[in-house]
């Protein structure tokens, strides 16, 4: 194992080495993002996003020109490490982009933190990346798990509610959020009465909401994404529970899923980073600008890979263009207010953002913005050393 | 748990077994009695889904309209199936079974994602069933959900009349046990067996199309349940109508008390229940053909 550090170590040094030798050679940025499978569209709208941005930046990156190569990661944790690898030793980019799923950015990360290697994670929104994985080389242009949940928490609990319920898949991310929640509703005096958990991906909700409804808490906490939270949302909805006890939920209920829900999901409380008709310049511009582009209205993960863009941008032209000088970069992008399409936001010595969580409230097929839930909401970034 | 929690559960229980059979039954005729290891089967439950989603606008959005093209597609595609690919398997290994029906999901994934995309897409509950009853001072039960049970319970019945009490039942049955001595007894076992397969693809596609409105339509969701149906017919006794049927009760009832009662092992109840099944009965619940 040693040995194998020892020799990591070295092609890292030898490759970084290398590439600051040929700085006025163009950029080479790994796209490691789901292509095929239920994240492909997540992983798409990344890809556009991050382009968007080189583009509107002349092509460039830290006053490199820009190349590409892609990888999908079949959002499949078992090939994570090789694939990472791959693009690292035999396609030799500067940098790597990725991903979407928490289990492959973790490997992806812990690789990145052994060979040095600069990782902005655009989406994976699990504690460890920006906790006891963080390093300087390693970004995230996203959010933690805890956030959206914390933000909901400190809404249910100015909204008077004393009792609530949660109600998530039981794998990582579904317990980080139901963590967050319970932490900043708890502390402002509420209770959470019954964490009720599903097997991931499992879909049958029926037995859950009979015990929500015999329960009868003041309001109910979720986690759900895609196609999980199009039929929790039509379930609890079919239930006749949405009249008789609200339903909160983390950005991701409602994002990307209000036209499936077919309007059941109308009217739903969620907080997230991201909302439609923010009152930002910057947003406006976007939102032209990535619908001139590609033909489609962008997202909250198209925000997310325009940021990662950013962040890249940001690192590089302080270090000017030199992708080993990883102190410079991290100093710089600490240092950064950045302007993104979803508000103004900094990053957190564990580099995760320290942004506003939005309230949003789900019309026709927009997630509208109602107000500010968290200002400025950090993570604590448990297990980092930085 | 008070009584009226009792019976709701009880309720959910029989209602989610009930459609899981639905979806196993068409796994009972092609594993279970033609004896092929059948991977594809969740595959066909996922067309059955999309096609609920993507042939609506052509029936004029009416869903009744809409699952009868459906079945009329399901026939011909697994009629079509059968003849060329599955009538070369019967007398193959089983790997070989595994791997040409692991290929057909990688190809079914694949058009799927060609024709309609990787969206997840709702299917809306036709209005004359979208009515809901109430139960207990909050909650309310969907009527669309009862109509599944009750369409479930009809083919079961169906289905087991066919197979123990027709002439075309006892030939489908003797064709598991010997089919050349079927075949010389003058009945045109390939026939016969093309026909049983393409309403195996039919039943499975039936289940996808019954089941989207409530289950919604995903990328991934045939490979979802397909496990949980070998489950089912592996426990009810392979090839076994009536085992499928009881087995999918059993499933139904651990699965949704065992989410009540104990959510931390709900994962891995129902197989735990099979891991204890087969080790009381071998060979599953029921012997085959009953």
């Amino acid at each position: 194992m040693k040995r194998l550090q020892t020799t990591l170590l070295a092609a890292a040094l030898l490759g970084t080495s290398a590439a600051s030798m040929a700085e006025d050679a163009a950029l080479k940025v790994g796209l490691m993002l789901p292509a095929t499978g239920t994240y492909a569209q997540l992983g798409t709208a990344i890809e556009n996003g991050f382009k968007l941005y080189v583009d509107q930046a002349g092509g460039k990156l830290g006053g490199r020109g820009v190349e590409y190569v892609k990888l999908d990661d079949e959002s499949d944790p078992a090939k994570a490490t090789d694939n990472i690898n791959k693009l690292i030793k035999s396609d030799k980019v500067d940098v790597v982009v990725g991903t979407v799923h928490s289990g492959v950015a973790a490997a992806m990360a812990k690789v990145a933190k052994q060979t040095g290697t600069l990782l902005v994670v655009p989406n994976a929104g699990s504690a460890m990346i920006t906790g006891p994985m963080c390093a300087p080389n390693i970004f995230r242009s996203s959010f933690s798990n805890r956030q959206p949940g914390f933000a909901m928490g400190k809404v249910a609990a100015e909204k008077g509610y004393k009792k609530v319920a949660t109600i998530t898949w039981k794998y990582g991310a579904g317990e980080e959020s139901v963590g967050g929640f319970k932490e900043a509703f708890e502390a402002d005096g509420g209770e959470v009465v019954k964490e009720l958990y599903v097997p991931f991906p499992n879909v049958e909700f029926q037995a859950l909401l009979t015990e929500i409804a015999a329960l009868k808490p003041d309001a109910v906490y979720s986690f759900f994404a895609g196609a999980g939270a199009v039929k929790f949302v039509k379930d609890y909805k079919a239930a006749g529970l949405m009249d008789s006890i609200p339903l909160l939920g983390a950005g991701f209920l409602t994002d990307g899923t209000l036209k499936a829900q077919g309007g059941d999901g109308e009217g739903l409380l969620t907080t997230l980073h991201y909302a439609d008709e923010l009152d930002n310049e910057t947003d406006k511009a976007f939102r032209k600008a990535y619908s001139e582009a590609f033909d489609t209205v962008p997202d909250v993960y198209a925000v997310q890979g325009f940021d990662a863009a950013q962040i890249l941008d940001i690192g590089l032209q302080a270090a000017g263009g030199d992708v080993s000088k990883t102190a410079d970069i991290a100093a710089a992008v600490e240092a950064t207010e950045i302007d993104s399409p979803r508000g103004k936001f900094t990053l957190s010595r564990a580099h995760n953002p320290i942004q506003d969580i939005y309230l949003r409230e789900a019309k026709g097929e927009e997630n509208v913005v109602i107000g500010v839930a968290v200002e400025k909401l950090d993570d604590p970034a448990k297990g980092c050393r930085l | 748990m008070d009584f009226s929690i009792f019976l709701i559960q009880l309720l959910n229980a029989l209602q989610y077994g009930l459609l899981l059979y639905l979806v196993a039954m068409g796994l009972t005729l092609i594993f279970g009695i033609m004896g092929i290891i059948n991977l594809a089967h969740g595959s066909f439950y996922m067309i059955g889904a999309y096609m609920a989603y993507a042939l609506a606008p052509l029936a004029g959005g009416n869903f009744f309209i809409t699952l009868v093209f459906g079945l009329v597609l399901a026939v011909i595609l697994g009629y079509l199936l059968e003849w060329a690919f599955f009538s070369f398997l019967y007398e193959r290994e089983h790997l070989q079974q595994v791997l040409m029906t692991y290929g057909l999901i990688l190809v079914f994934e694949e058009i799927r994602s060609l024709l309609v995309g990787d969206d997840v897409h709702g299917v809306p509950i036709p209005a004359l069933l979208s009515g809901s009853i109430p139960l207990g001072d909050v909650m309310t039960y969907p009527v669309y959900r009862l109509f599944v049970s009750g369409v479930c319970l009809l083919l079961a019945l169906g289905l087991y009349f066919v197979f123990t009490r027709t002439r075309l039942g006892m030939m489908i049955r003797a064709g598991s046990v010997n089919r050349e001595m079927v075949q010389s007894l003058g009945i045109d076992i390939q026939f016969l067996y093309r026909v049983v397969f393409a309403a195996g693809v039919a039943l499975a596609v039936l289940a996808g199309m019954i089941a989207a409105p409530i289950s919604s339509v995903y990328p991934g969701m045939g490979n979802q349940i397909l496990i949980i149906c070998f489950v089912v017919v592996v426990i009810g006794g392979i090839g076994s109508i009536r085992g499928a049927f009881f087995a999918a009760l059993l499933i139904g009832l651990v699965d949704t008390f065992g989410k009540v009662w104990l959510p931390e092992a709900s994962g891995v109840l129902v197989y735990v229940l099979m891991a204890l099944i087969l080790l009381w009965k071998p060979s599953g619940l029921f012997k085959a053909g009953g």
